[in-house]
Parts: structure tokens; sequence; C-alpha cells
């Protein structure tokens, strides 16, 4: 663990000093008090990093951006054993309202837009828990637009009726409108088109970089995310299985054969991988 | 032949030769069209915000009208009465929302309504057990005289007008609270999509409270105006029945469709009673609503106003 928080900064000395604002520490998440789904997950997301959760299909990825953002409970799962630490705080008992708050929040898989609302009433409802006043949420709608030109187009539109990229973009945008500090993005790519998701995923750098919005993503389309992360961990059944910087992760030659596809000179056989899994367990 | 012509031929003669009969019909039918929109509003506001079909809503009619029918029996002075049953409905939507919606959380739709069926009992046997099950006379002052209107050749009641008039007051004002401001558009944010309205951090515990508080005052008002017209009785919780097809006619999601629906319920209704009545040997202003609503499920099951349901495909 160590190492990965020296891993995440790039600049190294700076950011590993002070404490990475995210711990998820060794978290167990059972499903309907039978369901086992995490099996002991660790990660750290460092301020103004983007980090990848990679895997394949029911891997855990989403049910570990859900045990953050604390949405398990309207799904009748909860955390049970580990910790969860945002700026040294424990969250897990944290209402999503009160996360939303104090900056974290979730962009769910499959956009999940207010259909019948307006895309513009979508971005409001963004701002329900902003105090600062009309003229802020204004101005902060004014940014959202400005990074997503289309949205402005749109915005008088039911969300329902746009495409499934604006629907993205409105998912985001929305999320923004809440001024956070910390973006739990779920597939942003899912059902969009190779173009549309590197258009979103540039935006989405662009937010981190200008807004400095931490971000954690959990991603399938391991390609991409590792294009435009720093850091990634990948998932399997529940557990962690490997992790490091995403330049390392590109060129390791296990995560090409079994995430990116890409077969080397002389393929391994799914055994010769074990060990990866074996030694992470005890992480 | 005879049944014929007294179904397509006579009425119409009749509405020509008398127009003002059937103004005074039309007019009736408005203000008896109000009462239904007001029931029927209880159900929209709740199965908007909470997908939730509240078959509990007729007993809080009822529970309404008793609680402000016996504390006026106790000798409480009108304004007193109606800000203690208002508080009464208040504390109510937090008993639901603390004993019930919280732990159904993302359960099936039917699920939800069986819920409901189990808060109209506690809350019609709770009425009764407080109050009593006579018959009570409810009255507030609302004027209850007879008032011409074209040197009287429409006779129409100003209690029918006063109640529209309230029942108009109470639409707008709601129309406005959804469509303008932030609470509105998060209830409606709610009512689209549960889980996307809590992860953009919209407490969900506030919503609902809010929603059946909202929903409570619908019914009171309901309560005042049906109760000082009928009594207040057992069968006030039955209107809720009156408010099934004014819904299917209206669209289960539209405050504005439950409106003109049961406008156009009340005036069908009295319509129908006065011109097509006798070809049936008359009372046909029991089912005619409902036969309105059966075609209405054949041709247009989302009702007149209600949302399209959105399928890209």
């Amino acid at each position: 663990m160590e190492a990965a928080v020296n891993d995440a900064a790039s600049g190294e000395t700076a950011a590993a000093a002070s404490a990475p604002p995210l711990v998820v520490n060794n978290i167990e998440v059972i499903y309907d008090h039978v369901i086992l789904v995490l099996k002991g997950v660790s990660l750290e997301v460092p301020e103004g990093g983007i980090v990848a959760l990679l895997g394949a299909n029911g891997a855990g990825k989403t049910t570990t951006l859900k045990a953050v953002s604390n949405l398990l409970g309207a799904e009748r799962g909860e955390v049970t054993k580990g910790e969860i630490t945002y700026r040294g705080e424990r969250i897990e008992d944290l209402s999503p309202n009160e996360l939303v708050r104090r900056g974290v929040i979730q962009v769910m898989e499959g956009r999940h837009c207010f259909e019948h609302l307006t895309v513009e009433e979508n971005l409001m409802t963004g701002s329900y828990t902003r105090t600062d006043g009309a003229a802020a949420v204004a101005e902060s709608l004014e940014k959202v637009y400005h990074y997503f030109p289309r949205l402005r187009e749109r915005r008088g539109s039911q969300a329902g009726y746009t495409s499934g990229g604006e629907q993205q973009m409105t998912a985001i945008g929305r999320a923004l409108m809440a001024n956070p500090n910390m973006m739990l993005l779920d597939e942003p790519s899912m059902g969009l088109a190779p173009q549309l998701v590197e258009e979103i995923f540039e935006i989405v750098k662009e937010l981190n970089e200008k807004e400095g919005v931490s971000i954690l993503l959990a991603e399938q389309n391991t390609m991409v995310a590792l294009k435009y992360a720093d850091y990634g961990y990948i998932l399997e059944n529940g557990r962690v299985v490997m992790d490091g910087d995403a330049a390392g992760l590109r060129e390791n030659p296990d995560v090409k054969e079994f995430y990116l596809g890409l077969a080397g000179e002389n393929r391994k056989s799914f055994r010769d991988v074990k060990h990866y899994r074996r030694r992470k367990r005890w992480l | 032949m005879e049944f014929l012509h007294a179904i397509f031929v006579a009425p119409f003669v009749d509405m020509w030769t008398d127009p003002f009969f059937l103004a005074e019909l039309i007019l009736v039918g408005l203000s008896t069209g109000v009462m239904y929109s007001l029931v029927a509003l209880g159900f929209v506001l709740i199965f908007k915000a909470s997908g939730m079909f509240n078959f509990a809503q007729g007993a809080m009619v009822l529970f309404a009208a008793l609680t402000l029918v016996g504390l006026m029996e106790k000798g409480a002075p009108v304004w007193l009465a109606l800000i203690v049953t208002m508080g009464v409905m208040v504390a109510l939507s937090f008993a639901v929302e603390r004993c019930m919606l919280r732990y159904l959380v993302n359960q099936e739709g039917l699920i939800l309504f069986m819920a409901t069926i189990g808060l109209n009992f506690v809350l019609e046997g709770a009425g009764q057990l407080m109050w009593g099950s006579d018959v009570k006379r409810l009255d507030i002052g609302i004027p209850d005289r007879p008032m011409d209107i074209l040197d009287g050749k429409i006779l129409l009641n100003t209690f029918d007008v006063t109640a529209a008039v309230i029942g108009a007051i109470l639409v707008i004002s709601l129309a406005v609270f959804f469509q303008k401001t932030a609470m509105g558009r998060a209830l409606r944010a709610v009512a689209d999509d549960h889980q996307a309205a809590l992860s953009v951090g919209i407490p969900l515990k506030t919503i609902w409270i809010t929603v059946w508080t909202i929903a409570g005052i619908v019914a009171l008002v309901a309560g005042i105006v049906w109760g000082s017209k009928s009594g207040v009785q057992f069968s006030l919780a039955l209107i809720a029945l009156k408010a099934l097809p004014v819904l299917i006619l209206g669209g289960f999601t539209s405050v504005p469709g439950a409106i003109i629906g049961g406008l156009i319920i009340g005036v069908g209704e009295k319509v129908a009673e006065g011109y097509w009545g006798p070809a049936f040997g008359g009372a046909i202003e029991n089912w005619f609503a409902y036969i309105l609503a059966l075609a209405f499920l054949v041709f247009r099951p989302q009702g007149l106003f209600g949302e399209k349901i959105i399928e890209r495909v």
C-alpha cells in the first residue's frame, strides 16, 4: 500500500507528503445480508488524481464506487468490514446527501438522467445541496455549458429524448453543479461510440486539470481508462488483484493479455498469472 | 327504435331547445368535478414522488375530516381546529416515513401498494376509534345559498362556487410549486429516478415527508369540502373510488391532468345523467365515469396529460 501512495503521485514528494483525500481500507460489502460482493478492497485516490478501477463485469467496480458514495443502502447492501475515510473522516455512515455536501458525488452507470425533466432542469437538480446562492449556481451552470457546449443547444429538450452521449454529458454536468472535489464516475463509456468516448474522457481530463476535481473511475474499457488515468487498480471477484501506475499497467504483459486483448509473442496460460491473486489476497 | 331515438336524437333536440338546462348541468358538473379533482390530486402527488399508488388517500380524507369535526365538537374555534388538523396531517406524514417508507426503499410497486392498503385500515380504524362512527355535520362557514345567474335561468349554489374557487387556488399554487421551485424540481426528479436523485444529494426522506404533507393538506381540503356537502362519515373514504376514473382519464403523473380529468368526469356525469339517464332508467351517474375510464384504458393508457412513456430504441 505504501508503494501505491508513492506511485500515485507523479510528482512524488509533494502529494506523497500530504495524505490522499480518499482512502478505502480493506472493505467488505454484503448485499441482502448474504451475498458477499467485495472481499477486502483497498484503494486510494490522491488529491487531483485520476484513478481507474478496472475489471470485468461483476468484479465489484460499481459496488466499490457505491460503497464510497453510500448508495448501497438503497440497494440493500452494506459495508460490513473495513473503513472508508475522506479527508481524515470516516464516511461509511454518512448519507449521500451529506457526502455530496462534502464534495463527493457519483455519476451512476447508465447515466440515469431524469428523463421527463429538461436538460437544464437536470443540471439544476445537481445544485440541490448548494447553499451559496443563486448567483453562484448560475455561474456553475455557465461553467457546465462551457465544458459541454452541446448541452446549451439542447437545454430545453426533455432529457429522455437526447442521445446517449448527451445524456452522459448531462449526468456529468449535473454532478458538476454540486461543486464536487471528488467525482466517482461509473462506466462513462457505456454504450457510446468510440469517438464520443474519447470526447467525454477529454472533458473529464480537462475538468480534472482545470477544476481540480479528483476522479475515481470505474471502467471496462481498459485501454481508454489507462490512457487518461494516472493510476489503476484491477479488480477480480471482489478483490484487488493488481495495482500500479497507468503507464506500468499498460505495459504489463498480463494486463495486455487479459484486459487489453493484445496477445504477446508467447501466450501465457491463465495458471501462470495466478500468482498475482495469491499475492494480493493478503493486501 | 324508441331506445335508439332516446339515445341518438332526443338528447340533442333537448339541448338545442333548452340550452340553459345544459349550461346549468355543465356548471354543476364543473363544481362536482373540482371536488373529484381534489381527491385525485392527492393520488397524483404521491404517485409522482414515490411511484406509489396510495390506496389510503381516501382514508386520509376521512381521517382529516374526522379530526377536524372532532376538534370542533370539543369546542375549538374553526381556525384553531384547522391548524391543529394540519399539524396532525404533518405528523402523519412523518410517521408514514418513519414507520413505513423507510423500510420499503427500492421495493416493487406492488409491495408499496400493499403497504398503503395497510395504512388505509390503520387510518380508518384510528379515525373512528378516536372520534366515533356517527355521521357528523361539518360546518366551517362556507355560505350555502342558491344563486341565480341570468335572471334565474341557471340555478347554482354558492357552496359549489366557493368549493370550485378553493380547488382552483390549491391547484394553481401546486402547479407553481412543482414547476418553479427547487423543491418542486427535486420532487419531479425523485419521481423519475430515485437512485439518481439520491446520487446528486437529494435526500429522499425530506422529499417523502414533503410530498405526504402536501397530500395530507390536499386530503384535508377535500375532506372539508366533501364533509360539508355530505356530512362526515365512513363513506367519505370511498370517494377515493371516484378518483380512479379521474386518474385514468387525466394520467397518473399529471397535476393538470388530475384537474381536467376531474372536470371532464364531473361534467360528463351530470350531462349524461340529465340527457341519457332516462333512456337507461336513470342512475347512470354512478357508472358513467368507469365506462369512460375503460375507453381511455383501451385507446390512451397514459391518460390525456400523462407523461408519455419515453422509449428510445
